[in-house]
């Protein structure tokens, strides 16, 4: 045989020998890769840029990893998928779509905003897939699937919604405001937003319940910049306290109550308050001023509340957001929810997640049925979830209410206390 | 008569901050023909850095803070003039008669990269810089802080600066005199890309000022960038393209007229009777109240 033809036959034999060498390998490989199961797929939807958007997706990243080193959901991987909304309801549809037609996912997590939450939610039916709500409030969320139940039920809404929060913040007034500091005079103050329509509604009717009367009613664009002409509205009538209804806005009114010194406290809710870098953002001036949220260092709501709070201190160096431990709850309730049906198909998961009865780490969730008012949301009780109230006092989030998780009393502000000392 | 001296004070020093801001804005546009929609980026560069360095995360002396926001400011501006704006007036691929456009769009995206390269690196929240002064003052029974007078002090205290630079010095009066005529004053042996780089300094500082002090007022973040941007542009057409007297004028103008609707009417609606008014003085007088173009 000549020198080609030698060559010729050594490239051929070689090459069959490769193919055959992976035909081999490729038989033999996917029994040993039977046995890593396909991930599980979960997509979270939230506005990075924003701290209350990046609290969403950094909750259910810390749920996802641990529920991973635990070795997953029934012996398979969660695999997460993030989605930047820009907190925009564009974008945010356009993400929802694409989580399930691209990447699959079973459930959705999310997002940061009403507006954009409801924008969401018929996609929710149209695709059939669950989506959680853990950063928004409006009572429309629920509302959807108490009318159209069979379409709409893929929607829950893990996070206490308006009407609650406002009955929240009354029963606080009536312990703390009424009964430890003798006020008697409030102003609602809210931004104009979705979230605090129905919020305002509960406001007006239990605060006057609670003793305290409202003097009057401001509604805020939140895009307001310069909110100096409504604190000399407030401070003109003499009111004891301010009630907010602030979540888009946060810095600005906040910096400009203290600078301005307005005899008035601040309290109600104030979202943005409820994360440690609020206090940079305000360079101190935040001190004093009371909101109500999920969680607070300090604060032993649950038994896992305290270890989630320091634990996502230590990894993503500010404290957790409310929206922080709702979505990191949603994605354990999701876990329950599949080991419990066995099943990740789409109206499986929802009747897994109708059984919910779970203790998180804003309390024990359950969630509202069929014929209840606000269908598929949080329920709102003493033994169940009922947030907890903190003030910032001496650049630290301290618990005041309830009693059982309080650290200490209300702090008031020297430039508030000199004006209700004038008033009695 | 309280409300009336609380609107006083307040479209007092909202003037001169808008004043601050459009100036520098109007003496670009003047001398460089340059509408730069960049602008608020300017601004708030200044302010998320006089934060940085004294609020949030070095925890410096306001003053280094300040400077060193300054000197942000002034960076932006010139990272705006040779990166985008002086290659878009050199370039000889562009024909002539596009070539405003191209930079009006280029600057533009610019403003828009600086707005999501704010928002990436320190959230879309908004910062407070630590205000200059603490406390507050009783003017005739109106209570403000002190940090708000100071800021309207401050204000024209540079725009007196400003004046006395240009009117008063050779360097200011080359300024000027560029403004109305450049081929003219290149004639004279003037070296005109030295009055640009002068003026776009002065421009990043002016800008870089009032930015920092909006800051300690209002607060500033990311979502601000356009429409500081935005504000700046009505204030200066208005006033008239190139004249500063104009300009100031027009800021006092808006400013009080937003002050009057954000007290009396709502806070909600306070940009809208600036912008009528704007529409009515383009129909009447295009070439704005003081401009001479």
């Amino acid at each position: 045989m000549n020198t080609s033809a030698r060559k010729t036959i050594w490239t051929l034999g070689s090459f069959l020998a490769a193919m055959v060498l992976v035909a081999g390998v490729s038989l033999v490989a996917p029994a040993a890769h039977a046995k890593t199961k396909a991930p599980i797929r979960i997509g979270v939807i939230a506005p990075f840029s924003a701290i209350d958007g990046a609290s969403i997706i950094n909750g259910a990243e810390m749920a996802v990893d641990e529920i991973n080193k635990a070795g997953g959901i029934e012996g398979r991987p969660v695999k997460l998928f993030k989605y930047d909304n820009h907190a925009s309801a564009t974008d945010a549809v356009r993400a929802f779509q694409r989580a399930v037609k691209q990447d699959h996912v079973v459930a959705i997590a999310g997002t940061f905003i009403s507006e954009v939450a409801l924008a969401i939610e018929p996609w929710s039916a149209r695709l059939h897939t669950p989506f959680i709500v853990t950063g928004a409030a409006s009572t429309k969320i629920t509302g959807e699937v108490h009318n159209h139940y069979a379409r709409d039920k893929y929607v829950f809404h893990n996070w206490l919604n308006s009407d609650f929060q406002g009955r929240v913040v009354c029963d606080f007034a009536k312990d703390e405001l009424v009964g430890k500091l003798g006020y008697k005079t409030a102003v609602v103050m809210s931004e104009d937003a979705a979230w605090t329509q129905p919020l305002d509604v509960s406001y007006l009717k239990c605060l006057p319940k609670a003793g305290l009367k409202v003097l009057d009613h401001i509604r805020f664009s939140p895009d307001t910049n310069d909110f100096t002409p409504l604190f000399n509205k407030v401070e003109s009538e003499h009111a004891d306290v301010i009630i907010a209804g602030w979540a888009h806005v946060g810095v600005k009114p906040t910096v400009q109550w203290h600078q301005q010194q307005v005899p008035a406290l601040l309290a109600g809710i104030n979202a943005q308050a409820g994360a440690s870098s609020f206090w940079k953002s305000t360079n101190g001036d935040t001190e004093g001023v009371i909101t109500g949220t999920a969680g607070v260092s300090g604060a032993a709501v649950t038994p896992k509340s305290e270890p989630f709070t320091k634990a996502y201190t230590k990894r993503y160096h500010t404290t957790p957001a409310y929206n922080a431990y709702s979505t990191y709850d949603s994605i354990y309730m999701l876990k329950a929810a599949i080991e419990r049906e066995h099943s990740t198909n789409a109206d499986k998961l929802v009747t897994g997640l109708e059984k919910t009865d779970y203790l998180g780490t804003v309390g024990r969730v359950k969630f509202y049925g069929r014929n209840d008012l606000y269908t598929h949301g949080m329920e709102y009780g003493k033994d169940l979830v009922q947030t907890v109230v903190f003030q910032w006092q001496h650049g630290k989030q301290v618990p005041v209410w309830p009693h059982r998780v309080s650290l200490a009393k209300l702090e008031v502000p020297s430039f508030v206390k000199q004006h209700v000392a004038m008033n009695r | 008569m309280t409300l009336l001296l609380q609107v006083l004070v307040d479209g007092f020093v909202i003037g001169a901050l808008y004043g601050l801001g459009a100036a520098g804005f109007t003496i670009i546009f003047g001398v460089s023909g340059v509408l730069n929609l960049a602008h608020g980026g300017v601004m708030v560069v200044a302010a998320m850095v006089a934060w940085m360095v004294a609020g949030g995360i070095l925890h410096a002396s306001l003053l280094t803070g300040v400077v060193c926001g300054v000197a942000a400011g002034m960076v932006t501006a010139y990272a705006t003039y040779y990166l985008v704006v002086r290659p878009a007036q050199r370039s000889r691929r562009i024909p002539d008669e596009e070539r405003e456009i191209f930079i009006l769009t280029a600057t533009l995206l610019l403003g828009i990269v600086i707005q999501e390269g704010i928002a990436y690196l320190f959230t879309s929240n908004p910062v407070t810089v630590p205000p200059l002064v603490s406390g507050v003052v009783h003017v005739f029974g109106v209570r403000t802080p002190t940090n708000e007078l100071l800021i309207g002090v401050i204000s024209w205290v540079v725009l007196g600066l400003l004046w006395l630079f240009v009117n008063r010095t050779r360097q200011g009066k080359a300024v000027l005199a560029a403004s109305i005529n450049p081929h003219g004053l290149a004639m004279l042996g003037f070296e005109l890309p030295q009055i640009h780089r002068l003026v776009w300094g002065l421009y990043g500082l002016l800008g870089g000022v009032a930015g920092v002090l909006l800051a300690t007022f209002e607060g500033a973040s990311s979502g601000l960038v356009g429409g500081l941007t935005a504000s700046a542009f009505i204030i200066v057409v208005l006033g008239g393209l190139g004249s500063v007297p104009g300009s100031l004028v027009a800021a006092y103008v808006i400013g009080f007229m937003e002050t009057v609707t954000a007290y009396l009417i709502s806070p909600a609606i306070r940009t809208l009777p600036g912008m009528v008014l704007l529409l009515l003085i383009l129909y009447v007088r295009p070439q704005g109240l003081l401009g001479r173009r």
